[in-house]
């Protein structure tokens, strides 16, 4: 029996939550001094610290913690004023120490939340608590079938990534979003991403893994508020697997439950191909981590005056800049989502910046040039076309020295590389007819030939002269604007 | 260069500054020296014969080149083997780490090598600094030089027997539960625990993070205090470093005065288990204090009762955590076959003693879920009540007083399947421990039943080191004279001079 989303979404209400991991930006490791670049030699970035070797101790790298509270007070958290690290002790090839060095029962942000917009409405995803820890080594099982530890021929370790400083983000239990739970875990995550960005603390890439997900599900029956019990899917590794495997797993656990099981907590490994979950280790049988205060270092207790020192040096955050922009330029929130789903949010801004009205920016980010994105397999922010070229061919259209055709052609030009808008058209000719003498022969012909359309027309139904338009039109091979044409033919005919 | 061997390190530094001798005859006495008795002793587990003689033909060189020396330079000084040291093995006293050469150095070592002190070598220790008496090694025991068949307490019992047994001035040790004042106290020498965070602890293998606190041994207040001054200071390296000046601890060595000085003796530590001879020498250790001018009342600090059993949760919990990464997979002993696992658990199984293995179960049991509060969260409120003890003693007298050790050295095998008993051996010294402040153990005279040496312990506020040292000089000076030598020339057998 298998139960599709829609199936399970008749009977369960499911919650959501998420754990996310990001990877600051800082020149340095957490404890120590070793660079944090990736992509280095394996086991090139490593001193004593960061290989945990015997003896050895940590020192807090204090812009981790300044990057940590600016990520707190962006998403409305308190910020405590004395908390330590604790350690987290269990045995794996890749930790150096066996044990790492996070937070547990004293954060350094509580209480914020984030609002994400979804279909028009907006949600409030309530954040628990903003920590610091430190990435472990990434572990290279070599042999075996499955390309994890268990059935390995044998390990490589590399601990370049031991130390790197990682922000983990807990968001409360999210319900209430019915059919919409996923894609609302999926705005989550990619407003928050946006949000990183703009904070300039990391940057945020989940194909190299500086940014990682860990989504938790649980179904409640319809017309209850009793939580079920949770699963957390781990190898998420992409804003579209995050819908996706909020979405597997809410069938799955229908099907479980209808079936009369009975859910259970444990870790489950999301498969990107299948776009299905299978069961890691059961939280039951799950180890002790015997946290306590991490003894090496001393508590961190962030100065009121530095914390507000922060806050007022925070960017414009991606709510306000919505707010702002949505204001400006008149846009719904539907409007504004399709801009942000776009990634083309700051080539209309520069655009706008730049000369060229917002309705004719987002026509030409949104319109042609997304599709020509799409055609080359690129994001818009990276088509060979800058906001002024954008600005400068709206300019010309504006003027009338282009039409949109002639400006689709000057776009091609810019994207071929035959240079800037005003080069192309000089280079390709592509100028608007703007001779009226030669559109005037051109409007006589086509009066001539449609004498049926100029009856019409005279009887009122002015609208008809949109034949007598495209006639001329054709005629010039497009290169008229058909604005002066439409006035032209009605002069004519007056 | 018998002669050369006897002299302290004061001494020592004052005639290879005036030219009497040179830093190369000064190690090659002391090298003499260790190869004479060290096979009897075992104070060392690696000698750095070529490169002790090599540093001190540099010494010799740079004074020769007129370069200005501190009062370190040249001087041997014996190193615990827990201190990370290139060029040498840093062992621990365990298997587990077999020959492990560190990369790095430690910053205390590091600091003595700046200074031109001669590192001679690595002297052995309990396994992972846990014990009271270096049985627990896992290369042998050492000896206590003024009777070979007795322990010379532990941890850093090697340290102290190669100062005792004039293989070096001076040595560096650890102090985590009375890892320095215990065998200074029985082997007849001078040892302090500085303020925990007075000394670095970066390149110091861990055994109790919270605890753990490099400091020196020597055979006299002055020597000790030379020691305590070069080793000490901030250290970028460790969060835990205090950043505060150093406290004149020579300056106050040289001027030794209780004259108007309160002194409080702490009435927790006499009665069941404290050996006569050593009470007795303790008590006469205070009247000779209060024929010097000091003021001495009875203090009580109600909760040092506590401290053992705190002691012996919060040490083996982060122990417990400290030593998870010696698991065969990046150095020292790899042992075992099949899985990761398989292959860090017969490492762990055959490379740590019986005494590690027992205290990463009592801190591993004592940090697991449910029994973190009962135990861990239980034994830092105990800890925080002794630091008020602490306080509110020092609220009344400016040090206070006890025996260093409740017994003098036992017999080896003694208490080696006894832990309750060698645990005993820290009563005294472990509350200083818990709380983070600063004490010595100084020789105050031998036992009436066994003639071994008894310690008296000092204990003074935090940053207040300067304070053992001002009281520990005096009762030197004064007891010097009341026998009309230092207590080593008592010394039987090999410490004799």
């Amino acid at each position: 029996m298998t139960v599709t989303y829609e199936e399970a979404l008749q009977k369960y209400e499911p919650v959501f939550g998420l754990e996310t991991h990001v990877e600051l930006g800082t020149t340095t490791k957490m404890f120590c001094g070793c660079p944090t670049t990736f992509g280095a030699e394996p086991n090139s970035h490593v001193c004593p610290v960061c290989l945990g070797l015997p003896g050895s101790l940590p020192v807090t790298n204090r812009v981790a913690i300044e990057y940590t509270i600016k990520i707190g007070l962006a998403l409305n958290c308190s910020i405590a004023s004395w908390c330590r690290f604790a350690r987290k002790n269990y045995f794996y090839p890749d930790m150096p120490k066996n044990f790492q060095i996070s937070q547990y029962d004293e954060p350094l942000c509580v209480d914020g939340y984030l609002d994400v917009l979804v279909g028009g409405r907006t949600v409030r995803v309530g954040i628990e608590r903003v920590h610091l820890e430190e990435d472990t080594g990434k572990s290279l099982h070599v042999g075996g079938a499955t390309g994890r530890i268990q059935g390995a021929d044998y390990s490589l370790v590399d601990y370049n990534r031991a130390g790197i400083p990682l922000v983990e983000i807990v968001t409360r239990p999210v319900p209430g979003t019915g059919f919409l739970a996923p894609e609302v875990a999926r705005a989550y995550v990619t407003e928050l991403r946006d949000l990183l960005r703009s904070l300039g603390v990391s940057d945020v890439r989940m194909e190299e893994g500086s940014l990682r997900a860990d989504v938790n599900t649980s179904l409640s029956p319809r017309g209850s508020d009793v939580l079920g019990t949770r699963t957390e899917t781990k190898n998420v590794n992409s804003l579209r697997s995050v819908e996706r495997a909020v979405r597997s797993e809410v069938s799955r656990q229908a099907e479980v439950l209808d079936s009369g099981g009975r859910v259970i907590q444990e870790t489950r490994h999301f498969h990107e191909e299948s776009g299905v979950t299978t069961s890691g280790r059961s939280k039951e049988e799950a180890q002790d981590y015997r946290y306590f205060p991490e003894p090496d270092l001393v508590p961190v207790a962030p100065p009121r005056d530095w914390v507000d020192s922060i806050a007022a040096s925070l960017p414009e955050l991606p709510s306000a800049r919505r707010a702002r922009l949505m204001s400006a330029w008149s846009l719904s929130e539907l409007e504004f989502e399709a801009l942000r789903n776009a990634g083309a949010l700051d080539a209309v801004e520069a655009t706008v910046a730049a000369g060229a009205s917002p309705a004719d920016a987002r026509k030409w980010w949104l319109g042609e040039l997304a599709r020509r994105a799409n055609d080359m397999g690129i994001e818009v922010s990276a088509l060979p076309i800058t906001p002024a070229d954008v600005a400068r061919i709206s300019e010309l259209v504006a003027a009338g020295s282009l039409n949109d055709r002639l400006a689709r052609q000057v776009i091609e030009g810019v994207l071929d590389g035959e240079g800037k808008p005003d080069e192309v058209v000089a280079a390709r000719g592509l100028a608007v007819v703007s001779d009226d003498s030669a559109l005037l022969s051109a409007i006589d012909e086509a009066i001539a030939a449609n004498p049926d359309v100029v009856a019409r027309i005279r009887d009122g139904k002015v609208q008809a002269a949109g034949v007598l338009v495209g006639a001329v039109m054709r005629a010039t091979r497009g290169q008229a604007d058909a604005a002066r044409v439409r006035d032209l033919i009605m002069e004519r005919l007056s | 260069m018998d002669e050369l061997i006897t002299m302290t390190a004061a001494e020592l530094s004052a005639a290879m500054a005036a030219g009497d001798v040179s830093a190369a005859d000064v190690t090659e006495a002391h090298l003499d020296r260790i190869a004479a008795v060290d096979d009897r002793v075992k104070a060392f587990l690696h000698v750095a014969a070529d490169d002790a003689r090599a540093r001190a033909r540099e010494v010799d060189a740079r004074r020769k080149a007129g370069e200005p020396l501190g009062p370190l330079a040249g001087v041997p000084v014996a190193v615990k083997d827990l201190f990370t040291t290139i060029g040498m093995p840093t062992t621990c006293g365990s298997k587990i780490l077999g020959d492990w050469h560190p990369p790095y150095e430690s910053t205390i070592t590091q600091r003595l090598r700046n200074a031109g002190a001669i590192l001679i070598g690595k002297t052995n220790m309990d396994e992972f600094a846990m014990g009271s008496s270096t049985e627990n090694s896992g290369f042998g025991p050492s000896h206590n030089p003024w009777d070979l068949a007795k322990v010379p307490g532990g941890s850093s019992g090697g340290s102290a027997a190669a100062v005792a047994a004039h293989m070096a001035p001076l040595a560096l040790g650890t102090d985590t539960g009375g890892s320095i004042r215990q065998p200074a106290a029985v082997c007849g020498i001078v040892g302090t625990k500085p303020t925990y965070g007075g000394s670095s602890r970066y390149g110091v293998v861990a055994f109790a993070s919270s605890l753990d606190t490099p400091g020196p041994l020597g055979r006299t207040v002055l020597d000790t205090a030379l020691l305590h001054e070069v080793m000490s200071g901030h250290d970028p390296m460790d969060s835990t470093s205090i950043n505060a000046p150093v406290p004149p601890v020579v300056e106050a060595a040289r001027h030794g005065d209780v004259a108007g000085l309160r002194i409080g003796v702490v009435t927790e530590f006499a009665g069941d288990g404290y050996q006569p001879g050593v009470m007795a020498r303790f008590t006469e250790a205070v009247e000779l204090l209060e024929s010097l001018g000091a003021k001495v009342t009875e203090i009580s600090c109600p909760h040092f009762k506590y401290a053992l059993p705190a002691y012996y949760l919060i040490a083996p919990s982060e122990a417990s955590s400290n030593l998870a990464r010696f698991d065969g997979m990046r150095y020292g002993l790899r042992t075992g076959s099949g899985s990761a696992e398989e292959g860090m658990a017969a490492t762990r199984a055959a490379g740590f003693g019986a005494e590690v293995k027992r205290r990463i179960m009592l801190g591993t049991y004592a940090l697991s879920s449910g029994y973190y509060d009962a135990y861990y969260g239980k034994a830092q409120q105990v800890r925080t009540l002794i630091i008020q003890d602490f306080d509110a003693a020092f609220g009344q007298v400016d040090v206070l007083v006890s025996p260093a050790t409740p017994t003098t050295a036992f017999p080896i095998g003694e208490r080696a399947d006894d832990p309750m008993a060698m645990y005993l051996a820290d009563l005294c010294t472990i509350p200083t421990d818990l709380a983070g402040n600063a004490a010595i153990s100084v020789p105050c005279g031998l036992a009436d039943e066994d003639g071994l040496p008894a310690g008296l312990q000092v204990m003074a506020p935090p940053l207040a080191d300067d304070r053992l040292y001002r009281v520990a000089a005096a009762v030197e000076a004064a007891f010097n004279e009341r026998w009309g030598h230092p207590l080593l020339a008592d010394a039987k057998g090999l410490s004799a001079r």
